[in-house]
C-alpha cells in the first residue's frame, strides 16, 4: 500500500510545482508583480497590470502549461508502444511534416489572407505525415512498429529537404518568417486557440489513462500483452492517433518546441518507475511545468527582447539527458526504457 | 473421457514460409504432453497456432468443447498461459511483473490492485520461491530466477492450461530439476494441463505422459514416451545414432548420444 502514499506524494508535489512555475511566470516580466498584489490586481480592472496579467501573462502560462504536458504526454505513451527510448512526437516526422505545411502556406502567400492559416496549414502537414507513414508501416494488416520508426525518419529527412528547397526559391523576407516559426514560441493571442489546447490536452490525458494498462502490459512486449489477454493492436492505434492530434496542435499552436515530449518522461520515468499509472499523470504534470519554467528563462534572459522557447528546451533538455546518460549506474535502466 | 484441448487437422504458418501441416492430437484434462522434434521441425509454430499469434489456415482447436477462435484475447488469457524461452525483462520489479499475470481479471477502469490480486501474486511467489526477490528487478535475476518469477505470473492467470516453450533449456541440471519437478507438483495437485517444448528426450520422458514427435512440420508419431522414443524413431526423426535403455528407477526410457568416433571402435570391435 505504500505505493499509493508515494505515488500520491508524487502527484502533490508535481501539482505544486506547477503553481510554483506558474506563479513565477505570472510575476516576472517587463513589469514585475509581487505573487501578494496579484488577487488585488485580478480585482482591479481598471489598472495596467490587470490588463498585463489577464491578457498576456495568464494566457501563456496557460498554454506553456498545455503545451509542455501535451507533449511529455504524447512522449510518454510513444516510448510505451514503441519501447525504444528515443521516440518521442518529433522522431515520427510528425515535426517535418508540420514545417513543411507552414512553410509552403507562407511561401504561397496564405499567411497574407489569414493569419489562421498558418498554424492550419501546420495541422494538416502533421496529419498528412501522420497517414503516410501510418499507411506505410501496415504490412499485412499489421502495424509493424519498427518500420514506422524507420519510415518516419525518412518522411522527416525528405520534408526538411522538401523545406529547404522552398526556402531557397521564396523571397526572402518569407524565410524570416519561416524560422521564425520553426523556432517556436508561446506567444499566442488567440484564446480561442489556447482555450482549444488546454482542453485538448486534459481530454487527451483522460483517455490516454483509460488505456494505462494496456500500456503497463505492452513494456513485455505485444506479444506478451496479448498472452495477458490485451488487445496490442487496438490499444497501440488509439493510441497514437492520440499521440498524433496532441503533437499536431501542439505544433499548430506554438511551432516546433523540441525536447520536451524525449527527455521529460525519461527523467519522469527514472523518478517514479514504469508504471503508466503514476507515469502518466506524472509527466504531464513535468512536462508542463518545464516549459512553463523555460518559457520564464526565453523571456527573461536577454529582456526586454525574447528568446525563442525551442532554444532553451533544447538547451537545457539536452544538457541534462547528457548528464543522465553519462550517469553509468543508471544508463542501463534508462535505455532500456 | 472428453478431452481438454483437441487439436484438428491444423495448418498454419508465415506467409509464403515454414508452415505447419495436419496437425491433430488431443489431451484430456491433466495431462503433461511434451512436444519433441529437431530444430526447424514446428514446434513453437505449433504454439503460436494454439496461442492465437498465427492464424489457421485449416483445421480448429477445441478447447473444453469450444472452438477456441471464439473465444475473446481476456477469456482466451484466463483459460491459457504461456511462459517462452526468454522472459523479456523490463525494468520492473518481480513483485509488479507477477502481478502483471492478473490482467485478464481486471475490470475496466480499475486502476488499482485489489487485495485478492496481491494476495494471489503472493501465493504463487511464495510457490515459485520468488517471494524473497519481489522487491528486485527483473533485470537483476538469474535466468532460473526468471523462470520461476514467469512461472509465478503465469500462474496469476489462473490458467487450465500451461504452454511452456523449452523453459529450461538454458539452465543448469539444479534449475532445471527445480522448475521442472514444480511443474510436476502444478500438474499433480492442481491438475493443471502442460504442454512443454523440450529439446532433452530424457528429461521428457521423465515428466511427460504423452510425446508428440514433430518432423518437417508434421507429426511424426505420438503416445506415451516408450511408445516414442525407440532408437528407429528417433534415428529417423533426428537423423543421429542414438542408444535408448530403461532408467532403473523412474522405469522410462533414457536417450544417449553416441559419438561418431565412439561408434566406429564399437563397431570395429564387434566385427572382430
Amino acid at each position: 500500500m505504500n505505493k499509493k502514499i508515494s505515488w500520491i506524494f508524487y502527484v502533490l508535489l508535481l501539482i505544486t510545482a506547477v503553481l510554483g512555475a506558474a506563479t513565477l511566470s505570472l510575476s516576472i516580466g517587463e513589469i514585475r508583480i509581487p505573487l501578494a498584489d496579484i488577487p488585488r490586481l485580478l480585482a482591479d480592472k481598471e489598472s495596467m497590470e490587470f490588463g498585463v496579467l489577464t491578457y498576456i501573462r495568464i494566457p501563456r502560462t496557460l498554454l506553456g502549461f498545455a503545451i509542455g504536458g501535451s507533449l511529455s504526454l504524447a512522449g510518454a505513451i510513444l516510448q510505451g508502444i514503441y519501447r525504444n527510448p528515443l521516440v518521442e512526437p518529433y522522431t515520427l516526422g510528425i515535426s517535418g511534416g508540420a514545417s513543411l505545411g507552414v512553410t509552403f502556406a507562407i511561401v504561397v502567400g496564405l499567411h497574407l489572407l489569414n493569419i489562421l492559416f498558418l498554424p492550419l496549414a501546420g495541422f494538416i502537414g502533421a496529419f498528412v505525415t501522420i497517414f503516410f507513414v501510418y499507411t506505410l508501416s501496415i504490412r499485412k494488416g499489421a502495424l509493424s512498429v519498427n518500420r514506422m520508426l524507420l519510415i518516419g525518419v525518412m518522411v522527416s529527412f525528405i520534408s526538411s529537404s522538401m523545406m529547404m528547397f522552398l526556402m531557397s526559391i521564396t523571397a526572402v523576407e518569407n524565410i524570416h518568417g519561416i524560422v521564425f516559426w520553426i523556432m517556436g514560441s508561446l506567444n499566442e493571442s488567440n484564446t480561442a486557440m489556447i482555450r482549444g489546447m488546454v482542453s485538448l490536452s486534459i481530454v487527451c490525458l483522460i483517455i490516454a489513462y483509460i488505456f494505462v494498462m494496456p500500456l503497463n502490459a505492452l513494456r513485455l512486449g505485444e506479444e506478451k500483452a496479448r498472452h495477458l489477454g490485451i488487445n496490442s493492436d487496438i490499444s497501440i492505434r488509439i493510441l497514437f492517433v492520440i499521440t498524433s492530434l496532441l503533437t499536431g496542435a501542439c505544433i499548430a499552436v506554438a511551432g516546433i518546441i523540441g525536447f520536451v515530449g524525449l527527455v521529460v518522461p525519461h527523467i519522469v520515468r527514472l523518478w517514479v518507475g514504469s508504471d503508466y499509472r503514476i507515469m502518466l499523470i506524472a509527466s504531464f504534470l513535468s512536462g508542463g511545468t518545464f516549459l512553463i519554467v523555460c518559457d520564464v528563462l526565453a523571456r527573461t534572459v536577454i529582456s526586454p527582447n525574447e528568446l525563442p522557447i525551442g532554444v532553451i528546451t533544447g538547451i537545457v533538455g539536452g544538457i541534462a539527458f547528457i548528464i543522465l546518460l553519462s550517469r553509468s549506474q543508471k544508463q542501463s535502466k534508462l535505455l532500456k526504457g | 473421457m472428453s478431452a481438454l484441448l483437441a487439436i484438428n487437422n491444423i495448418s498454419c504458418g508465415y506467409g509464403n514460409g515454414f508452415h505447419i501441416k495436419d496437425i491433430s492430437f488431443s489431451l484430456p484434462e491433466g495431462s503433461f504432453a511434451g512436444i519433441i522434434g529437431p530444430n526447424g521441425s514446428g514446434k513453437t509454430t505449433l504454439f503460436k497456432g494454439i496461442s492465437g499469434d498465427l492464424s489457421l489456415n485449416s483445421g480448429s482447436i477445441i478447447f473444453d468443447g469450444k472452438d477456441l477462435s471464439s473465444f475473446s484475447l481476456r477469456e482466451k488469457a484466463q483459460q491459457l498461459s504461456i511462459v517462452s524461452q526468454f522472459i523479456e525483462t523490463p525494468s520492473i520489479t518481480v513483485e509488479e511483473y507477477v502481478m502483471m499475470g492478473r490482467m485478464p481479471y481486471r475490470k475496466p477502469f480499475q486502476f488499482f490492485d485489489k487485495t485478492e490480486d496481491i494476495a494471489v501474486a503472493h501465493h504463487y511467489m511464495h510457490l515459485t520461491n520468488t517471494f524473497r526477490l519481489r522487491n528486485k528487478l527483473m533485470t537483476e535475476l538469474s535466468g532460473g530466477e526468471q523462470q520461476m518469477a514467469g512461472i509465478a505470473s503465469a500462474l496469476c492467470q489462473k490458467p487450465r492450461l500451461l504452454l511452456l516453450d523449452e523453459p529450461t533449456s538454458h539452465l543448469d541440471i539444479t534449475h532445471q530439476m527445480k522448475f521442472m519437478n514444480l511443474i510436476q507438483k502444478l500438474n499433480d495437485e492442481l491438475r493443471l494441463s502442460v504442454i512443454m517444448i523440450v529439446h532433452d528426450l530424457t528429461l521428457a520422458a521423465e515428466y511427460c505422459d504423452y510425446l508428440v514427435m514433430m518432423k518437417d512440420g508434421r507429426v511424426f508419431c505420438k503416445g506415451t514416451p516408450e511408445e516414442v522414443l525407440t532408437y528407429e524413431k528417433i534415428e529417423k526423426v533426428y537423423d543421429t545414432v542414438v542408444v535408448v535403455k530403461i532408467n532403473p528407477v523412474s522405469g522410462k526410457p533414457v536417450v544417449f548420444p553416441v559419438s561418431e568416433r565412439r561408434l566406429r571402435t564399437f563397431n570395429q570391435k564387434n566385427i572382430k
